[in-house]
């Protein structure tokens, strides 16, 4: 051991996270679509509510890159402001799963006992539900609204948080230093959050960001059956559906969303799965 | 001035296969302050159990302390409710583990760690707590304390990881300290190293030392008193001097013949025969018996720990030695 591990396991993640072909394209595609919803107010050419009735199913020309719909509004600008929803609904359902969940995981697994065979319990019953029909379920219950849609997607991404954290903290509670922490005193909650929790967070992360793109894909396919947030709103399952009543005049207009969905979910799963290549530390660097 | 640590009566019972089993019996001592009382024995013999009972960490439906008192510093603390009781841990006795490199969290600042329990107990702000950490570290002999808060526990060795342990467990100025084998996992010089401050720092702050070990050597050199332990009970306890000139439990007397020595060829070791029997068939009356050379029918019933006569301080618990020093 020297004073020079650290930045040597520093250099080591960044050498593996390099090196993968595979990362670097997914944090290419992720970053095209973060700077899409950041910046749409500027890169879209035109106001995505805007309409223009007589150009209305419009296809792919030097005005309207990639036409119009039923409305006749800019499907670019319609996709570049749909990143915003899609992005935005996406982390924030995701990180208030990763928070309570992880929460509830390591409350699990740390108490053992009775804690966990209740906690436990719920979580498989909620987990044998898949997420698309429990995201219909809970915004046909609470009403469509973009609060909603981000409540009920983090609900069907808490259990897969509780699952693994309570799995990692079961490990990590064996080790001595959480004995450690007992003999100086510290509370439950104190180890818990303050030591268990940090040793798991790599795991979590890697987990989020490719929940991140359950989460996306979800929103869709909740705008896509009309559960997503409310019109005018361009959201990208919404700008499908659109395209989808539309499939005979235009068939076009439901193809360019579903390629943002699906480069960014590509995009995504890249970046979860080198994330996971990269911080292993089994992996040969 | 009251005792550091004082225990009267201890017994621990474990649940083995649904079944409460006694695994310490009745063992009582006192720690004054500034002492350093070892206790010694074979893996499973009950010192480590003792330690985690008199620090209140036995796991709850697992282990607990069907009878005893144990007082640490004037306060009784057996019968606390946890949330008292995490009150006294880390800040009137403090513990170090055998294992330095798995016993601090790895993602945390070693300067942190330490500092953590001053904000817990003390209530010292931040800038507080980490300005006494960097003492504390001095203290523990780490070479450039104030650059090293900032580093993380792989970029210590081992010898210097349970400085980091040590200062982390006296942060809080305890009365008692309970070292669980400090030296076990260490090189031979490092530990010579560390059992060297341990002992300035007893001097200095009048520190009760609980030193768990099962190096006869560490226990020559670094201890007051000795307490043997064998199958849960305390076979043997007296001055150290009094303890290795003359030997009274039958297995005292095993476990050092059982100790290479460099003045022994060590084709004259001889180790005890046979193994400590499981908790479920521990034998009726003195624990010792199925591997002791001594036994006699009077070892059927349990032994009381006897004090010799010429010398009141030094106890056995073996009828046949006890007789025999008379």
């Amino acid at each position: 051991m020297s004073a020079t591990a650290s930045p040597a396991r520093r250099n080591a993640f960044f050498g593996r996270a390099t090196r993968s072909p595979a990362l670097m394209i997914g944090v290419i595609l992720v970053a095209i679509c973060i700077v899409m919803a950041l910046f749409a107010p500027w890169l879209a050419p035109y106001d995505p509510d805007e309409q223009d009735v007589i150009n209305k199913l419009a296809g792919p020309s030097r005005e309207h890159w990639l036409g119009t719909d039923s409305f006749g509004r800019d499907t670019l600008s319609r996709i570049i402001w749909g990143a915003r929803v899609s992005l935005f609904v996406g982390f924030v359902a995701t990180l208030a799963g990763v928070v309570v969940g992880a929460a509830v995981g390591v409350v699990s697994g740390y108490f053992g006992g009775w804690v966990d065979r209740v906690i436990s319990g719920a979580n498989d019953v909620l987990m044998s539900f898949p997420q698309i029909i429990m995201g219909i379920i809970l915004v046909a219950v609470l009403g469509p609204s973009l609060f909603n849609l981000i409540l009920a997607i983090a609900i069907t991404a808490v259990p897969a948080f509780v699952r693994i954290a309570r799995g990692s903290t079961l490990a990590m509670k064996e080790r001595d230093f959480v004995d450690a922490c007992r003999a100086l005193g510290f509370s439950n909650m104190r180890t818990m959050f303050a030591h268990v929790a940090p040793n798991i967070m790599d795991e979590l992360v890697v987990m989020a960001s490719l929940w991140l793109a359950t989460a996306i894909r979800t929103e869709a396919t909740l705008s896509f059956i009309g559960l997503g947030a409310p019109p005018p709103t361009a959201t990208w399952g919404g700008i499908v559906r659109e395209g989808f009543d539309n499939l005979l005049d235009a068939p076009l207009l439901s193809i360019f969303p579903s390629i943002a969905i699906l480069l960014v979910m590509i995009g995504l799963n890249l970046v979860g799965d080198g994330l996971r290549d990269a911080t292993d530390p089994r992996a040969p660097t | 001035m009251s005792a550091a640590l004082s225990v009267e009566g201890l017994t621990t019972s474990l649940r083995i296969d649904g079944v409460w089993r006694d695994a310490v019996r009745d063992v009582s001592f006192e720690l004054a302050r500034g002492e350093t009382l070892a206790l010694v024995g074979e893996s499973g013999c009950g010192k480590s159990l003792t330690a985690m009972t008199v620090m209140g960490l036995l796991p709850a439906g697992v282990g607990r302390l069907s009878a005893g008192r144990i007082v640490i510093d004037g306060v009784e603390t057996s019968g606390l409710a946890e949330a008292q009781l995490e009150k006294v841990r880390g800040d009137a006795i403090g513990m170090i583990f055998q294992e330095p490199m798995t016993s601090l969290n790895p993602v945390l600042t070693v300067g942190f760690q330490i500092a953590e329990s001053l904000i817990q107990h003390r209530g010292l702000s931040r800038r507080q707590a980490r300005e006494r950490a960097r003492e504390l570290m001095e203290l523990v002999r780490i070479p450039a304390a104030a650059q090293r808060l900032d580093s993380y526990p792989h970029q210590f060795s081992g010898g210097m990881r349970q400085r980091v342990m040590i200062a982390l467990a006296i942060a809080c100025e305890p009365k008692v300290l309970i070292a669980d084998e400090p030296t076990t996992a260490l090189d031979v010089t490092v530990q010579a190293q560390v059992l060297d401050l341990l002992g300035s720092l007893q001097r200095d702050k009048g520190l009760g030392v609980l030193l768990i070990t099962h190096n006869l050597g560490v226990v020559a050199t670094n201890a007051q008193r000795v307490m043997v332990m064998y199958g849960g009970d305390v076979v043997e306890s007296g001055e150290v001097g009094a303890f290795f000139a003359n030997p009274r439990h039958p297995y005292s007397r095993a476990l050092l013949a059982a100790m290479p020595r460099v003045d022994r060829p060590t084709a004259d070791l001889s180790p005890i025969p046979g193994q400590v029997p499981t908790l479920a068939d521990m034998p009726e009356g003195c624990r010792f018996q199925s591997r002791c050379p001594l036994r006699e029918e009077a070892c059927a019933r349990r032994p009381p720990l006897t004090p010799l006569r010429d010398d009141p301080r030094h106890l056995t618990r073996c009828v046949v030695t006890a007789r025999e020093a008379s």
